[in-house]
């Protein structure tokens, strides 16, 4: 072996608890102190819109990492696994309701697990249909499965309630800690807890056997059958555990909002699953947490601002799948090479000079879509237009010609830049690996 | 008696309305590899182009523009889309189209904004062709039949009976032995691409005013279409064909069929509740779970048949 190929071998140090642990600790402390750093001291009471966003950016963690299970790790697309999730969610109102009776004597820090468990029951029972096949073919099965749940769900009213769906009351009188659980504080707490729960089971699932051997199968399932396993047997298993967490999710869905209706199973919740863990990056572990902060954030920030949110998530979506398939946490981890050679700060240069034309583009992509969707939806509205801070008249031909400039001319620009960019980048990249 | 009929009509408008969107559908997957979910976003636009052109310049100028304005849009697509992503592998060109959904689905919205557009039947074909039993039967329906007709044709013709037709009938099976032989298979890809979207359009052009013109339309018709083209098998047109029509019937008799499971075994002394789950899909009758039955017989096929009806290989 050559010096250069030893070099290039990660260096296995071991690794004190410590160090391995850190991450872990420093995402408890921000997820507990997140809240109060919105408290209002002067009415001492918090800010409910945040609490409400921060508990659903927990629950999407949780779906998201879960969903990466299959997409990341086994290499497999599901569309139903919205059905996971909300069949969970359906389960866990009955169990509230239950519970609320006095017929179910589960106190309510467990009614999640138990949410668990039914999502991997109904997991078992998808999973058996759909792991049957991989790949194009899988994808197919699962949007048949989400078709045919979601009909379902609007037509029977014993189970599902109908189109209206089922209500529960979650202050159930039944607690290990003594809580409540009336207020929404105290539920995101019990959201917190969950999500590190379910991310450590996920995350140590990853390192079993099982884990391994779903990565095997994505890569290779000739190779793997060859090894011995039936990749079906992986498939099944990893589609049944993951539907166990998709169903905490699920359950501290129905927890927060006492109301599960079939948006909860259909299909555009999936979607939003595979948004997140594309976009924050699926190869990684932590891609999926991250996109489902990004995303969350801006369903709840930026559709409060614009009609047009999807259209950006789309065309961020579709730049990432053209440009960066391996999500954001790849771009960043794509910089280690170049980091490990102490190349960085020549990037300083090209990173400004790319995010000037950067920031163009995207003033006059924002500029078109919101000047195009105020024309037919918004001003139906009543509303008026302001963008960046600047009340725009939209029958002014200056702010549409402006727009198309930016775009436009940004774009051409742009993409000069990126060709620099590219040149530099691989001149980088070539010299990290001789050094 | 009376309903059979009419039903039987409007099962077979319906099923050559799915043809039209499947047969795209399924050359663009059984030649690609692409499960291309933007098929239905191009049908959607073309019934919004067709009902922009029809206002400004009538409808049969809208019949022919439309389509191919769409079939650009797929050559587009092709051409500077799917083939950048073609690399990362088949599910980064099905991510792709699915991102374009989102984008085409806001962006109609954008242009023409929530509401439903008055996209109406052509005074020319808004009379009733004949009548059954006191049943009107709307000229425009036989014009749908006739217009999907006439592709029918036109299609077969092309794929049997020209060279290039040869071509992408070989390229279904056997792609990189037709690229070995020398021919260009990226630009057949971008034809059918093109092809495919052509139809999808037209499709939309006729069915835009028959059904509702608004933004969900794509939504409601791109799972039946996807149900047909599994439930008709991969690489097959004839399967393609028999499922479309298949699941036109399907949706249209379900709707006017008013018995229940339960009435199937009332006969044999059982009879049910409707207080839990199972008794109220047993009593619920046959019209109110008509939306449900493609998806159920999608499941079915594919565990049981998994390469569909007529299909050559396995998906």
């Amino acid at each position: 072996m050559s010096d250069a190929a030893v070099r290039a071998l990660p260096s296995r140090r071991p690794v004190s608890v410590a160090v391995r642990l850190w991450p872990w600790i420093v995402a408890l402390l921000i997820a507990v102190v997140l809240p109060w750093l919105f408290y209002d001291w002067q009415h001492g009471r918090h800010s409910g819109f945040m609490i409400s966003v921060f508990s659903q950016m927990g629950m999407m963690i949780i779906f998201a990492l879960s969903f990466n299970m299959l997409m990341g790790q086994a290499g497999l697309l599901s569309f139903c696994h919205s059905v996971l999730f909300g069949l969970a969610g359906y389960s866990t109102v009955h169990f509230l309701n239950a519970a609320g009776a006095g017929e179910l004597p589960v106190p309510m820090e467990l009614i999640p697990l138990l949410a668990g468990l039914s999502g991997f029951g109904f997991a078992v029972v998808f999973g058996y249909m759909a792991t049957k096949q991989r790949s194009t073919a899988f994808a197919m099965i699962t949007l048949g499965i989400v078709q045919l749940v979601t009909t379902a769900a609007t037509m029977f009213h014993s189970f599902f309630g109908g189109e209206g769906g089922v209500k529960t009351d979650r202050v159930i009188g039944n607690s290990l800690l003594g809580r409540e659980y009336g207020q929404a504080i105290e539920v995101y707490y019990l959201i917190v807890g969950w999500m590190m729960i379910a991310a450590i089971g996920m995350y140590f699932h990853a390192m079993t056997p099982l884990g391994r051997m779903a990565n095997a199968c994505r890569d290779n399932h000739e190779r793997a059958q060859f090894v011995g396993y039936d990749p079906r047997m992986v498939r099944f298993l990893q589609f049944a555990l993951s539907g166990f967490y998709a169903g905490i999710g699920g359950g501290l869905f129905a927890i927060t909002y006492e109301i599960v209706t079939f948006d909860a199973v259909a299909a555009p919740l999936a979607a939003n699953a595979l948004l997140m863990a594309y976009i924050g990056g699926a190869t990684t572990f932590f891609g999926p947490v991250l996109g489902a902060i990004l995303i969350t954030l801006l369903q709840s920030g930026v559709s409060l601002m614009s009609n047009s949110w999807l259209v950006y998530v789309g065309v961020l979506f579709i730049a990432m799948v053209t440009f960066a398939p391996t999500g954001l946490t790849g771009i960043v981890l794509e910089h280690a090479p170049i980091a490990r050679a102490g190349l960085l700060r020549r990037l300083t240069l090209p990173y400004l000079r790319i995010a000037v034309p950067g920031l163009i583009v995207l003033f006059g992509f924002v500029g078109v879509v919101e000047l195009l969707s105020f024309l037919t939806i918004g001003m139906a509205q009543g509303k008026r237009l302001a963008l960046f801070g600047v009340a725009l008249d939209i029958f002014s031909p200056l702010s549409w010609l402006v727009a198309f400039a930016c775009l436009l001319g940004g774009g051409l620009w742009l993409s000069i830049e990126a060709r620099y960019f590219k040149r530099v980048w691989d001149g980088l990249i070539e010299a990290s690996r001789s050094r | 008696m009376q309903i059979g009929l009419i039903s039987l009509l409007d099962g077979l408008v319906y099923g050559m309305l799915l043809f039209m969107l499947a047969s795209g559908l399924t050359l663009i997957l059984s030649m690609m590899g692409v499960l291309n979910f933007a098929h239905a976003s191009i049908y959607m636009l073309g019934a919004y182009f067709a009902y922009q052109i029809s206002t400004w310049i009538g409808f049969w100028p809208a019949l022919v523009i439309a389509p191919l304005l769409c079939g650009a849009i797929g050559a587009a697509i092709e051409v500077w889309g799917l083939r950048r992503v073609h690399h990362n592998g088949h599910i980064a060109e099905l991510l792709f189209t699915f991102g374009l959904v989102f984008i085409i689905g806001r962006a109609v919205q954008m242009v023409w904004g929530m509401l439903p557009m008055p996209y109406r039947v052509p005074t020319s074909l808004d009379f009733p062709l004949f009548s059954i039993y006191g049943e009107n039967f709307p000229a425009y329906r036989g014009f749908m039949l006739l217009i999907s007709g006439g592709m029918l044709f036109t299609t077969w013709l092309l794929l049997k009976k020209t060279r290039i037709g040869l071509i992408i009938q070989a390229a279904l099976t056997h792609p990189s032995m037709v690229s070995a032989l020398g021919h260009d298979v990226p630009r057949v890809f971008t034809l059918v691409f093109a092809g495919g979207s052509l139809l999808a359009g037209l499709a939309g052009v006729i069915a835009g005013n028959y059904f509702t013109t608004e933004s969900s339309m794509a939504d409601a018709m791109g799972p039946i279409v996807f149900v047909v083209v599994i439930f008709g098998g991969l690489g097959s047109l004839a399967g393609c064909f028999i499922a479309s029509i298949l699941m036109g019937m399907v949706q249209t008799f379900s709707v006017v069929a008013d018995w229940s499971f339960a009435d199937l075994i009332s006969p044999f002394g059982i009879t049910l509740g409707a207080n839990d789950l199972l008794g109220e899909i047993l009593t619920i009758p046959v019209s109110r779970i008509g939306p449900l039955v493609p998806y159920a017989l999608l499941i079915l096929i594919l565990l049981f048949r998994p390469r569909g009806l007529m299909g050559t290989r396995e998906t």
